[in-house]
């Protein structure tokens, strides 16, 4: 390990590219327009080289956090520009970084309006993505996790669709009055330990009445962004408006908020709570499993299909988290990886007709096997990769979960496997009424293929799905000593409750 | 108490100083031709403001007394005089350019604020209530003018009118509340009064008079229930002077609210502090719900400042808790820092209102914003800025802002307090990240007029700079309200 900044390196790269598109671009609209995507794609490229580097360096054998960066930022107030990753982070922050290129390429055409702000908007996106993932400080994760608000705001409300305005204010009100109220329990924890920093804060015990209270108000936040049943119905308003590059941020990285904040906030932070809490989880989770999966079913619009499949996909998460053992947890953060892989693939999928026929209905396509073989088999590859076909990396996440889920009760194991047949239900009905059937439409007949820059956008997502569905231990490996770290507290600090009360109660 | 011969004139110099600057420039402009006359008093009205808040900042900190204990400066007040100065200087400074637009121009404008000015800077640094009435009363004269400063326009006339008549029925009651401490207590002075409360009782005859001094100073910051005036001042007073009330008579009348209420009344604060949270909840729920269905950006900002203002007398409930010392401190000190914030956003946000001219008339319906983004990027920037940041979205100021208010709530262990007020927060994030919307998603208007002035150039800049990076250097301003709060309750 070196002393080279890598994390801040990442973090602000973006954010300077940012501003090199805003104060360095000049000419006409279209000279802009091209250096902007130029600088954006180059600038997303080098962060995520940069951020390999993070992985390369990574040292498996420690739940420390690596990579820490520490700075005062107000004193008395005992914040600080405090920085750094571990098994769980590390993979998010490296998606984050992957996801961007790929948006980037993904709108290289089918944005033409106010380029220039959209790239902005992107990298900024990314700065403050990674720095959410990478905070260490409370205050600094809150700034970071907010402010995300403000660029997906504009990305929805400016380049969506026709009800986007709706959208972009659902989207944003949504998850504001989540996070308001978590900022309350944060200025609650920050006065009850004196501190903001997150690797002491992650020790703390803070008294069992209180637990709850601040374990309510992240739920608060991280189940909007999950987003849980019932305060999923911001998603599929906010898939369908959004750009198709805003959607595959938004189901790549954003809805990881949710499951990344249940995992390094609430469970080691608030273990009791967490227990008292695990049955409301499961319910929800539950819940959303099931009716998620049949709205899904019978949805006309293909965006919207993938956002309930996301919200269905999402619950895995939660219940795997909450089923604290180490496959469900493994199985949870390995499930929002594939899901990060898998659903902004699907979204660029839906993208790439989008840009051809500008309709997402279901119904103005069919038989597309005919003209587009390669779309129908990337397509295909996707689509069994969330459905969980083995050798696809959503196998691995859906199996480790429903071990997980099956050591830790079955019943909730059994009904979460409905979830499976569910998905496969609407995924394969889906593929059915797009790809397959006769070509019967005229304005489908000269849809060309996909092209070479599209092939590209798919390569590394198509790698990773194998990589991860082959070979998930290289993923696994790196998180296995965090995820045992964080359970090792949640027990631990639930076992010396217990056996407190047990004295007390003597 | 012996009464020196000669009070220390050394420690109201900032007053005096600028009572004389008024003066000077009354008799300049009243000699010289109209049209220069205006432009004299206009810069130098900015300069005597500024040179006052020098004069403030270069003197010594300390907690002194003079004119027989019923003036007193110490760092608190330098604070607020500085705040209120600066504020006033650059509402000068900006307004210039619409009085010219309007033929309004007279030199007298810039006068009256000075004046006004005067009355807030000695309204701070007052220690007994009749020095306390005194400045507050040739600060709302003087506002009472310059809000009907169009005189020939019916909506500024009414504004003048309605301010007039309801600010007169405000300091009758504040009078009333006055009269009855005396009464009561047998003296006027803050110091003597502090001695006689410092067990904590009073008699009721005091308390009735504590709760008619809040009614008149809470519409003095137009909290709710005594807001009404607020809107239709703001909407019908000419632009540069809805800025102005939105910043100086509010840190002014804040800064009032403080002393008067830990400084006297300080040991009292169980008696007082339902009080305090009752009009903060309800400043904080009319602020949010009220402006949304607002569509002129005066009244719009009209409603944003009730809002703001619940927020900020969050800091004083805190402060009447006189439990732990550090977290009444903490009250006061995050109180002030929200303040600060909230003269930058408004004064930032004014300044684009008054760039809103097409074909040379004021706009101020909020659609005439639409498609900002693409006819002036770098002015849709900077209001989105600002209306992010009063929002409370983080990174800008006014999230810092609102995380030092609700941290206080929440060290003080007034839960409903921080939860409807956060709560309260989103309702207002509607009609602020409204106002994006329209610059942004809507599809563009006409142009607004250009060039735009130099003066609300650099204001814009100014603010906007201040509100984009004061997340990375925030220990100046919170180092120097800490000193400020540390003065005042010290001392």
């Amino acid at each position: 390990m070196t002393d080279f900044p890598w994390l801040s390196v990442v973090t602000f790269l973006p954010l300077v590219g940012a501003l090199f598109i805003l104060f360095f671009s000049r000419g006409t609209a279209e000279q802009v327009a091209r250096d902007a995507r130029a600088v954006a794609l180059w600038v997303s490229s080098i962060t995520f080289l940069v951020s390999l580097g993070l992985w390369v360096n990574f040292d498996v054998r420690t739940s420390d956090f690596q990579f820490v960066e520490k700075f005062v930022w107000v004193p008395g107030l005992d914040l600080a520009y405090h920085v750094g990753i571990d098994g769980i982070s590390l993979f998010f922050v490296l998606l984050s970084t992957l996801l961007t290129v790929l948006c980037i390429l993904a709108s290289w055409e089918s944005i033409q309006e106010r380029v220039k702000e959209y790239m902005v908007a992107f990298l900024i996106l990314e700065t403050l993505m990674v720095g959410m993932f990478a905070a260490l400080d409370i205050v600094l994760f809150y700034v970071f996790f907010e402010a995300v608000l403000i660029p997906m705001y504009l990305i929805i409300g400016i380049w969506g669709g026709p009800r986007r305005n709706y959208a972009a204010f659902k989207f944003f009100l949504y998850t504001l009055a989540g996070s308001v109220l978590m900022l309350l329990a944060i200025l609650a924890m920050m006065y009850q330990s004196g501190t903001s920093d997150m690797t002491r804060l992650l020790t703390f015990d803070f008294a069992p009445s209180l637990q709850t209270w601040l374990w309510l108000a992240f739920f608060a936040s991280f189940a909007v962004k999950v987003p849980m049943w019932p305060v999923h119905t911001w998603l599929p308003d906010a898939h369908v408006e959004a750009p198709t590059a805003g959607s595959v941020i938004l189901a790549g990285v954003l809805l990881k908020f949710g499951g990344y904040g249940f995992l390094r906030f609430s469970m080691p932070m608030f273990p009791l709570a967490s227990l008292e809490f695990t049955p409301l989880m499961f319910t929800l989770s539950i819940i959303a499993v099931i009716y998620t999966s049949l709205v899904a079913l019978a949805q006309e619009d293909m965006k919207k299909l993938i956002a309930y499949s996301s919200v269905a996909h999402m619950a895995f998460v939660t219940l795997g988290a909450f089923a604290a053992n180490t496959q469900a947890v493994e199985g949870a953060i390995a499930h929002m990886l594939s899901h990060g892989f898998v659903s902004a693939a699907l979204f660029l999928v839906v993208g790439v007709v989008y840009d051809r026929m500008h309709s997402r209905e279901i119904a103005t396509y069919g038989g597309l096997v005919h003209r587009m073989p390669k779309y129908a088999l990337i397509f295909m590859i996707f689509m069994m990769a969330s459905v969980g076909l083995p050798g696809t990396s959503g196998f691995v996440g859906e199996v480790l979960v429903l071990i997980g889920l099956f050591k830790a009760n079955s019943w909730v194991g059994a009904f979460a496997a409905t979830g499976l047949i569910l998905g496969a239900c609407y995924m394969l009905y889906l593929y059915r009424r797009v790809i397959f059937g006769q070509l019967t439409k005229d304005n489908l007949k000269s849809i060309g293929d996909l092209n070479m820059r599209e092939i590209a956008v798919f390569a590394p997502l198509l790698l990773l799905v194998f990589w991860m569905g082959i070979y998930p231990e290289t993923f696994l490996s790196a998180m296995h000593v965090s995820v045992e770290n964080l359970l090792e507290r949640y027990h631990s600090a639930i076992a010396a409750h217990g056996a407190a009360t047990a004295i007390a109660a003597r | 108490m012996p009464i020196a011969v000669v009070p220390n004139f050394a420690l109201a110099a900032p007053e005096i100083f600028l009572a004389l600057a008024a003066m000077a420039l009354l008799v300049t402009g009243a000699f010289m031709n109209e049209r220069s006359a205006a432009r004299v008093t206009s810069y130098g009205g900015v300069l005597a403001l500024l040179v006052t808040a020098g004069i403030v900042l270069s003197m010594n900190k300390a907690s002194r007394m003079t004119f027989g204990e019923t003036f007193i400066f110490d760092g608190f007040a330098a604070f607020m005089k500085v705040m209120i100065l600066v504020s006033a200087a650059a509402v000068v400074f900006m307004a210039k350019e619409y009085l010219i637009r309007h033929e309004i121009d007279r030199f007298e404008f810039p006068i009256l604020v000075m004046l006004a000015t005067l009355g807030m800077i000695m309204m701070v640094s007052a220690n007994d209530f009749i020095a306390l009435y005194l400045g507050l009363e040739l600060q709302s004269l003087a506002l009472y003018v310059i809000a009907s400063f169009q005189r020939d326009g019916t909506r500024s006339a009414e504004a003048g009118l309605k301010y007039f008549v309801l600010g007169a029925l405000a300091s009758g009651m504040l009078l009333y509340g006055m009269s009855l401490v005396y009464g009561f207590a047998g003296t006027t002075g803050f110091v003597p009064l502090a001695d006689l409360f410092a067990h904590g009782g009073a008699p009721t005859g005091v308390i009735v008079g504590i709760v008619f001094i809040l009614a008149g100073l809470a519409f003095k910051v137009s909290a709710v229930p005594f807001h009404m005036w607020t809107p239709d001042v703001y909407e019908g007073a000419p632009t540069p002077v809805t800025a102005l009330f939105a910043v100086a008579p509010k840190i002014a009348a804040m800064g009032l609210l403080i002393r008067v209420m830990v400084g006297p009344f300080g040991d009292l604060g169980g008696q007082w502090q339902q009080i305090v949270i009752f009009i903060s909840i309800a400043s904080m729920i009319l602020g949010a719900v009220a402006a949304i269905n607002q569509r002129n950006i005066k009244r719009l900002m009209a409603y944003s400042s009730i809002g703001n203002m619940g927020y900020a007398l969050i800091g004083l409930a805190v402060a009447a808790e006189a439990a732990d010392p550090v977290i009444r401190a903490d009250g006061i000190r995050n109180m002030l820092i929200f303040l600060a914030i909230y003269v930058f956003m408004n004064v930032g946000t004014f300044a684009v209102i008054l760039t809103m001219r097409r074909g040379g008339r004021m706009i101020e319906d909020i659609d005439g914003l639409a498609g900002l983004s693409k006819t002036n990027p770098l002015m849709a920037l900077c209001l989105g800025v600002f209306m992010f940041s009063m929002a409370g979205i983080p990174p800008f100021a006014g999230f810092l802002g609102k995380l030092y208010i609700f941290q206080s709530a929440v060290q003080a262990g007034l839960f409903p307090l921080a939860i409807i007020g956060v709560l309260a927060s989103v309702v207002a994030a509607f009609y602020y990240i409204r106002i994006v919307k329209v610059m942004y998603f809507d599809a563009a208007d006409e142009a607004f007029d250009s060039p735009i002035g130099m003066e609300m150039k650099s204001i814009l800049v100014i603010s906007f700079i201040f509100v984009t990076f004061f997340i990375l250097f925030p220990v100046p301003l919170i180092a120097g309200a800490t000193r400020a709060t540390a003065s005042l309750l010290g001392g």
